[in-house]
């Protein structure tokens, strides 16, 4: 279908000087590519000052902290590149955190894989609600998610009361999740990572991730176009709920206790990494990766304010400088390719 | 009122303005306002008759000193939200404030002027707010994502982990204090000028009716006259300088000044004005339904409260209709739409023959 517009003209460059242009452009114009040079400069200045901020515990400490919110940025990138959003996931992870714990004490034999499948079918349930609510109702997500932050976070109280569950009443193993390395990085880490590509290769190839992208970018013009908006969108809920779910799981496992006030105020944070990774908070751009980045770079801050000494208390505001440039950087880079996507344009005509 | 009053017209055309006249005063009676407003009355009624020790002045008293907070933040956050935007760094501009008078007031300071530097302080977090979202063009919810966790960690910056409690006792005496028997706290004048300031700024002056119009279509308003940019900004200034006086409360209702004061408070705002009627599209909303949603949210957990019902279910209580609010109206605007619908199919029973006819044309 596009064979019709091969260049036929002489004015072309070759074919190899121009492909390698291309990559160099478009490693340029990565959206992750801010926060990665943002990542990569903050852990080298940190290193600079006090190595031991790279020795195998420090990286170890590093990659351990970011798991959690990684994992949740991955699912909130998929919601917000639908141009929605979910803010109700501090309270999923609370809700299936205190379910897990529950799980172990309840059924103390409880092989740890059915702990980690009924944990996401629990997340998969809790994000199907809040997708149905806003497909059907055609409610914003942010007041939809909002009234479910609430009401989740009402129900973990409710059901926790005042008990909580601590490592102790958990299997060795699963704890040891947290604690065990493989090449220096924690398991629970490589779960995320493998969740973080499984995400990325379905966004960037599947034909329904491409559909949250095309949603995202222009709701009404998907709709004419075909896609199954309302299925795509509470598809996008249920698996942002699957990886809450998951990483409620896994906070099980991670920290010594879970109760009624676990996850707390999480979902600000999360949105947070999203944004700095890229994913354009009015959907239809970024990617799961930048988004996974962000958390890492988040996360990271705060190891390192300790490791060169620097108050810790300055580290929010760091976090919110931070987000304040992305969005800077982002409206910068969507002011050029729109410049530029008017030029090409008007040569074309 | 006046035009409710006028003569009839003569003969054939009163049947024709008779539904147009009802609907004016069904607007008043019947309106999402006027709705809030019953859900509150009835609410407080049957609170005042089934709950025990609810009807008395001492009900009233804490009633309000728990809910100024919120009402205060509540009524420019009404008007930001009608133009389409959002601010989220409402309730970290209150706790930087808050961890601004503790400092200066430790460091020595006389009262006013430690007064004076904490609402300018929050005049200007309000003022960055509306540059970068005014100005520089960037999204709200974005922007104010970023000046939550800002202005928070400035708060830290300014006072760690400290806590100022020593206040003047006087000044906090005042804060609780009530007018006379009627257990009113007195600090509820300020609060109602607050609130009248912006009724009428937003119902009675070209400003305000600008606004709705923002709230609309930008481009629309623009077209019209209404300079949205200036508007937008001073907006944010607004939530910033009411959020500084909240802070500036709530630091000498609890007499402590730490970074975490009035922390999640943004949700609760934005929880209360979306259940006032305020549509989070924009162009839709009142500040008398707004204030009665503040005071139904209130009531209801005081009530629930002195019910001996946990603080757990008073969120979810407070999620439950913050998503009926939202849901119920856009369920009866499908209903609408469909009965509509089938009205129009009705009367037009020729579209579908057309309709197969064609479909079968290309078969040939």
């Amino acid at each position: 279908m596009t064979t019709t517009v091969q260049p036929t003209g002489s004015g072309t460059p070759t074919p190899a000087a121009s492909e390698k242009r291309n990559i160099i452009g478009s490693v340029m114009h990565l959206r992750e590519l801010p926060v990665i040079l943002a990542l990569v400069a903050l852990v080298l200045v940190t290193w600079a000052i006090n190595p031991l901020f790279l020795s195998p515990q420090g990286v170890k400490d590093m990659l351990l902290n970011a798991t959690i919110v990684m994992i949740l940025a991955v699912g909130q990138a998929i919601v917000i590149i639908t141009r929605n959003v979910d803010l109700s996931v501090g309270s999923i992870l609370g809700l299936v955190a205190f379910g897990t714990g529950t799980l172990f004490v309840s059924f103390p034999g409880i092989p740890i894989v059915a702990v980690f499948i009924l944990g996401m079918v629990f997340g998969a349930l809790l994000g199907a609600v809040n997708g149905l609510l806003v497909t059907l109702a055609k409610v914003p997500a942010l007041v939809i998610t909002l009234g479910t932050l609430y009401i989740y976070r009402g129900l973990n109280n409710a059901w926790a009361g005042g008990t909580q569950y601590f490592a102790d009443d958990r299997p060795e193993a699963f704890g040891n999740l947290s604690v065990d390395t493989v090449l220096g990085f924690p398991l629970i880490t490589l779960m995320a990572v493998f969740v973080v590509v499984i995400v990325a290769i379905f966004m960037a190839g599947a034909r329904s991730g491409r559909d949250l992208y095309a949603i995202g970018s222009d709701p009404d013009a998907a709709r004419v176009f075909g896609i199954p908006v309302t299925k795509r969108v509470l598809l996008a809920f249920v698996a942002n709920g699957v990886l809450a779910g998951l990483a409620g799981v896994l906070y099980t496992s991670r920290f010594n206790s879970v109760g009624a006030t676990t996850g707390t105020g999480l979902e600000l944070d999360v949105v947070a990494a999203a944004v700095v990774g890229g994913v354009a908070i009015f959907g239809g751009s970024g990617s799961v990766v930048g988004a996974a980045f962000g958390a890492l770079l988040l996360t990271t801050i705060t190891g390192a304010l300790t490791a060169v000494r620097v108050d810790k208390f300055w580290q929010q505001a760091i976090v919110g400088v931070l987000i304040l440039a992305s969005i800077v950087i982002d409206r910068i880079a969507s002011v050029r390719t729109a410049r530029r996507l008017r030029v090409s344009e008007a040569r074309d005509v | 009122m006046s035009e409710t009053v006028t003569a009839p017209p003569p003969t054939g055309t009163i049947s024709a303005l008779a539904p147009k006249k009802r609907s004016r005063a069904a607007r008043l009676l019947l309106g999402r306002d006027a709705i809030m407003i019953y859900a509150l009355l009835v609410f407080v009624l049957y609170a005042c008759i089934s709950i025990p020790r609810f009807a008395s002045p001492v009900t009233v008293g804490f009633l309000l000193l728990d809910v100024i907070p919120v009402l205060l933040i509540a009524m420019p956050m009404t008007l930001v939200i009608i133009t389409g935007e959002i601010d989220l760094s409402v309730a970290s501009i209150a706790g930087l404030t808050s961890a601004l008078m503790g400092v200066l007031w430790q460091a020595g300071l006389d009262m006013p002027l430690v007064l004076a530097i904490s609402v300018a302080a929050g005049v200007v977090a309000g003022a960055f707010n509306g540059f970068l979202i005014a100005v520089v063009g960037l999204p709200s919810l974005a922007v104010t994502i970023g000046t939550l966790a800002l202005f928070r960690g400035l708060a830290l910056v300014v006072i760690g982990d400290n806590a100022v409690a020593n206040f003047p006792p006087d000044l906090t005496a005042f804060f609780t204090s009530k007018i006379g028997g009627t257990g009113i706290p007195t600090v509820m004048i300020g609060v109602l000028i607050v609130m009248v300031f912006f009724g009428v700024l937003l119902h009675f002056t070209p400003f305000g009716r600008g606004l709705y119009a923002l709230g609309y279509s930008k481009e629309a308003a623009r077209f019209v006259g209404i300079k949205v940019a200036r508007s937008k900004f001073w907006l944010y200034v607004a939530t910033g300088s009411v959020s500084a006086l909240a802070g500036v409360y709530w630091t000498l209702r609890y007499s402590s000044a730490r970074s975490d004061n009035a922390s999640g408070l943004e949700l609760a705002v934005i929880a209360a004005v979306l259940l006032g009627g305020v549509s989070i599209f924009g162009g839709k909303g009142s500040i008398p339904g707004v204030i009665a949603g503040v005071l139904l949210i209130g009531t209801i957990n005081y009530a629930l409260r002195l019910g001996r019902v946990s603080d757990v279910v008073l969120i979810i209580v407070t999620g439950t209709l913050l998503i009926l609010s939202v849901v119920t109206p856009s369920i009866f605007a499908s209903v609408r739409r469909w009965q509509h619908d089938r009205q129009v199919r009705n009367s037009l029973p020729q579209v579908t023959t057309s309709g197969s006819t064609r479909a079968e044309h290309p078969a040939h």
